[in-house]
């Protein structure tokens, strides 16, 4: 089966989106479950709060409001197009913000749970032998959550291969530059005549989605296999 | 020498360390458990803050609630061996050992890879993770990995708690070396007498979270006061001897102090050797006279100094055979023999009742010195 130009669009853009939302949010991921797990500061709460959100919020409302604040007549949105001559509303970039918001608490989820697991006492021996907080974090925290990491990763890569309300809120539906593959099934769903090209995205959605999944198991096995030797 | 002067509030706790010691060789901090010992080190290593008071070691202030300085456990240079070995599971033990390493400027390292390992015989190690090491050779990493780091001072919270008491012999001798061969200060912590009799040269009593006492083990070990704390039923004095003969017919060692013998099932250490022994207060008879058809080895002339009553039918009883041994007599029998202080008596000690836990290789060290 010889994929169309229109469907490797499709899924070169959705891999695409999704690698930059994940790893461009990842530093921030693995700093704010950081700071959820190990520090008491005032508006924790509310930081924790707003970080879920999008969990629980309907996705057009979660697209709705990236669109107030980040389209070109926006606080930040405005300001970002005035100042560096970036537009963020209806292009990919939009599209991967979209995504990553979407999947943030999941990712923060998954590596806060695996800090709250690390033994601080390792952390405290690191600093006994000479490492200063920062290096203990690079050489003993780090390494120690990255399967949690990469639980982490997995999720938000699949949720964000997955967005579709808030990306399709925010940034609309254009070919080539935000219609991603849920985009462009419901668009061939929508369209008469279109079943068959809309069957045929949704068999490379669960190949791309089977293929990620066996990717991770397959480099969690290696992880867990280098903590065992 | 080190000054510690320090309080750290917890709800239903409070520690109260105050006390100066000269901590070459070994000090050992002394205590039942929830007596503050752990505490005191965590404090120590800047792992745990103090409410107030001061830190020093040689000098430099290592926390002093008053001006404000704390100095952060990576800056202050003292090696932590903890009693779960902690080793990073992450890392083959060639990179756990080298972690502090290389984080010590050349400049500074007192003691090289190759080294500690074969001080510790830890070569056929080196490649595994720690997972798949048993619990005395994780204690033996966890030690080199601590002294790779070059520290000044060198912090052991019961390395030895969790090792049963073959491992825990396999460990001792290296312990012992580390402080003869590498002049390292040590703090001990430990809750065993008789780990603390064969290390330790100085000893800190802790009790409650505060200092009973400080001084030398001989001293503190016949100390009648302190038996509540150092142990009613490992009660016993230390003697600093050295070894003056071997008997190869009978297998027996010969042991001088202060112009006293004192035989021993025979020790393989060479003649001149020093060895300090614990003598237990129940394996030491009284006698008013000195009997000459007993099985009995040992026979010490001595005085009485000091008695107290530690129980309804037992006294304690300090005499000075040259050094202060302690005798557990019923209180029947001290009436009978009408035993006073001031009063010379013979001490009869079983030759076979002192074992190898109860001797130690550092007996006499300092006053050699």
């Amino acid at each position: 089966m010889a994929l169309t130009e229109l469907e490797i669009e499709a899924l070169l853009l959705s891999l695409r989106i999704s690698l930059w939302s994940v790893f461009a949010s990842l530093p921030l991921g693995v700093l704010t479950a950081w700071f959820l797990a190990r520090r008491n500061f005032p508006g924790k709460n509310l930081l924790n709060g707003l970080i879920h959100l999008p969990l629980v919020l309907p996705p057009v409302v979660v697209g709705y409001m990236l669109l107030v604040i980040l389209g070109r007549s926006g606080p930040l949105g405005g300001w970002l197009h005035d100042v560096f001559g970036i537009t963020i509303a209806f292009t990919w970039k939009g599209a991967a913000i979209a995504a990553a918001v979407m999947a943030f608490p999941l990712m923060v989820r998954a590596i806060r749970l695996s800090i709250e697991g690390v033994d601080r006492n390792l952390e405290a021996a690191a600093r006994t032998l000479g490492a200063s907080p920062l290096r203990v974090f690079a050489t003993i925290t780090l390494p120690l959550i990255a399967p949690g990491i990469l639980t982490g990763v997995i999720l938000a890569f699949a949720r964000s291969l997955g967005e579709f309300g808030a990306t399709i809120t925010f940034v609309s539906n254009i070919p080539g530059e935000t219609r991603t593959l849920p985009l462009a099934v419901f668009s061939m769903v929508q369209s008469p005549g279109g079943e068959e090209a809309a069957f045929r995205l949704v068999v490379i959605s669960v190949v791309l989605a089977m293929a990620a999944l066996m990717g991770s198991e397959l480099f969690a096995r290696h992880l867990a296999r280098k903590l065992e030797e | 020498m080190l000054t510690i002067q320090l309080t750290k509030l917890y709800p239903g706790f409070t520690l109260n360390a105050d006390f100066e010691t000269d901590p070459s060789g070994i000090t050992a901090l002394f205590g039942r458990s929830g007596s503050g010992k752990s505490t005191l080190v965590n404090l120590l290593a800047g792992l745990s803050l103090p409410d107030g008071g001061r830190i020093a070691l040689n000098g430099e202030t290592l926390f002093d609630g008053e001006k404000g300085i704390n100095l952060p456990p990576e800056k202050r240079r003292i090696g932590y061996v903890f009693q779960e070995s902690r080793l990073f599971p992450h890392m083959i033990v060639r990179k756990n050992l080298a972690y502090g390493m290389n984080l010590t400027p050349v400049g500074e390292r007192f003691i090289d890879f190759d080294h500690v390992v074969g001080l510790l015989g830890i070569e056929h190690l080196l490649d595994r993770r720690p997972a798949k090491l048993s619990g005395g050779e994780r204690q033996r990493v966890a030690i080199g990995r601590a002294l790779l780091s070059s520290p000044r001072l060198l912090l052991m919270d019961e390395p030895l708690a969790s090792l049963d008491a073959t491992r825990k012999n396999g460990i001792l001798p290296f312990i012992e070396r580390l402080s003869d061969e590498l002049a390292l200060p040590i703090v001990y912590v430990s809750h065993d007498l008789n780990e603390v009799i064969r290390l330790a040269d100085t000893m800190v009593l802790l009790s409650d979270g505060s200092v009973a006492a400080v001084g030398p083990v001989e001293d503190l070990t016949s100390r009648l006061d302190l038996y509540p704390l150092t142990g009613r039923y490992e009660a016993g004095a230390a003697l600093s001897t050295t070894i003056a003969a071997h008997d190869k017919d009978f297998n027996l060692t010969t042991l001088a102090f202060a112009g006293r013998e004192f035989k021993v099932p025979i020790i393989d250490l060479p003649i001149g050797a020093s060895l300090r022994l614990r003598v237990r207060a129940r394996d030491i008879s009284l006698s008013l006279t000195r009997h000459s058809n007993t099985s009995i080895l040992n026979i010490l002339e001595g005085v009485i100094e000091e008695m107290n009553e530690t129980g309804p039918s037992q006294i304690e009883v300090r005499i000075n055979v040259g050094a202060p041994i302690i005798a557990r007599v019923t209180r029947r029998a001290a009436h009978d023999l009408d035993l006073k202080p001031g009063k010379t008596i013979f001490a009869m000690i079983k030759a076979i009742a002192i074992d190898r836990p109860s001797m130690g290789r550092r007996g006499g060290r300092k006053r050699e010195e």
